[in-house]
């Protein structure tokens, strides 16, 4: 992470370094507020900007902080944002809100944004932290945005709320998929868009942790 | 340098210095913001009044839409008006869970499977010269994963149901949670809930209603794939509508004496 340049912060975790899609973080909240774009969009927003703040926040007071107490003061100054998201929130968007209902309050275990504080922020400058937060978030809403359209359109045949596809309850010819309104479904988009990843940098396949044995010897052993 | 970094001293004042900016923006936050997010809550319970009776309308605000519904107490215990408690800021889920102001239901009182039912109902009266127009009722009861939480609004003759609906509950998207769906809350209005013997007939049926049937003007269709939240709505009416809920008030209202 040495010589990083402002663009590199920014966009690699797009798709390069992507949060979600490598590094397995946030997961929850992916599978929990992607029924719909309109609520999707305003979480990728709250945790953005929270994301970028706390890593501002954190690389301005890095070389102040003790290492012993390192940890709880990231955690304190990211709790505070978020409350302060939250009750921005309820005063401004309060429909949204109440959909998003305990998941930005839960913005404060998202690893994402610790994850970057500490990987992140307490080595480098206030303006490259802000930057790198704001590059994660991108990689999350990329990939929190492609899992809703996909939920949206086929559990609810509908695009923001507007409707695309006729469904059947209201006079159409479309059945929607139910399945795809729970969150298991969003384990099904992301374990896709993570192959999907992975096929065309293929540099991002880890390297495996076992052999697997071969299958006849184990047959032969067992009889 | 690191070391006076790591000092004993040094660390207590960072920590107490972050905890008191921390706590100076979160309660700014919190203080500037409440005025606002109050007058939301209070818009949104009121929209939810007015879209389950029918009565929302494009174009005015919510509170001047709001200003024709007069809140009312009533004791459901005698089913009369009260002065007990301010309609306006009295909390009815808080007082169900709260001893002094609920009582225990017997298990064959509780179809709507509540436990408690508090003593006092935030009622919605809409008026006009001839008498009652509307009277929009709050309603609560389990269906399969939840609470749910809504309104049935009653004509003016206190049996025909102008519509009923759900602010509040987490019934499976798709299934139960097509409790929300317009198609089926339009199913409702025009309905009757008491029979001629004035017992609550109110009744959610696999399939679709017969319109052949004598019933039928009792009856709503059931939820497709959702027979438990159907049958804890029907419950919910059922006990609201009953000995229990809302009945005594209803009867007083219709001779007169609420």
């Amino acid at each position: 992470m040495a010589n990083v340049s402002a663009k590199g912060v920014l966009f690699d975790p797009v798709f390069k370094n992507n949060p979600i899609a490598l590094q397995i973080l946030g997961i929850c909240s992916a599978l929990a507020v992607t029924t719909s774009l309109n609520v999707t969009l305003v979480m990728c927003m709250a945790l953005t900007s929270v994301v970028a703040l706390s890593n501002l926040f954190i690389s301005v007071i890095r070389n102040q902080i003790p290492s012993s107490i390192r940890m709880i003061v990231q955690m304190v100054i990211i709790a505070s944002l978020v409350i302060v998201v939250d009750q921005l929130l309820k005063a401004y968007a309060f429909d949204i809100s109440k959909q998003l209902s305990v998941f930005v309050g839960l913005i404060i275990t998202n690893c994402i944004v610790m994850g970057r504080a500490e990987a992140f922020a307490m080595q480098n400058p206030p303006h490259m932290s802000f930057l790198d937060g704001i590059g994660n978030g991108l990689g999350y809403s990329f990939i929190l945005i492609v899992v809703a359209s996909i939920r949206e359109l086929l559990g609810a045949g509908k695009l923001f709320g507007i409707e695309i596809l006729p469904v059947v309850n209201e006079g159409g010819w479309y059945q929607p998929n139910g399945l795809l309104l729970l969150p298991p479904s969003a384990f099904f988009i992301i374990g896709l868009i993570i192959w999907a990843l992975r096929s065309w940098k293929t540099e991002q396949i880890e390297a495996k942790d076992y052999t697997m044995a071969p299958q006849s010897r184990v047959v032969k052993e067992a009889m | 340098m690191s070391s006076k970094k790591e000092s004993v001293s040094r660390t207590i004042i960072v920590a107490l210095m972050v905890c008191l900016v921390c706590s100076v923006v979160v309660s700014v936050a919190a203080v500037a913001l409440k005025p606002i997010q109050v007058t939301n809550q209070i818009i949104d319970k009121q929209r939810n009044i007015l879209l389950i009776a029918g009565l929302l309308e494009e174009g005015p605000s919510i509170g001047e839409q709001f200003e024709k519904i007069t809140p009312r107490l009533v004791d459901l215990r005698t089913g009369e008006y009260s002065d007990a408690r301010d309609p306006l800021t009295y909390d009815q889920q808080l007082a169900a869970k709260n001893p002094e102001m609920s009582a225990r239901l017997t298990s064959e009182e509780d179809i709507a499977s509540i436990r408690r039912r508090e003593h006092y109902a935030t009622v919605y009266l809409v008026e006009n010269e001839e008498g009652i127009e509307t009277v929009i009722l709050p309603i609560h009861g389990y269906g399969l994963w939840s609470t749910l939480y809504g309104f049935i609004a009653l004509e003016g003759d206190l049996n025909t149901i102008v519509g009923l609906g759900f602010y509040q509950h987490g019934e499976t998207p798709g299934l139960g949670g097509e409790v929300d769906n317009p198609n089926w809350r339009e199913l409702w209005q025009g309905n009757l809930v008491y029979d001629d013997e004035g017992e609550v007939a109110v009744e959610l049926v696999k399939g679709t209603v017969d319109p052949r049937n004598p019933d039928a003007q009792y009856q709503v269709d059931g939820l497709a794939g959702a027979t438990l939240t159907s049958r804890g709505v029907e419950n919910l009416v059922r006990f609201w509508m009953g000995e229990s809920g809302f009945r005594s008030y209803l009867q007083n209202l219709r001779s007169g004496e609420a």
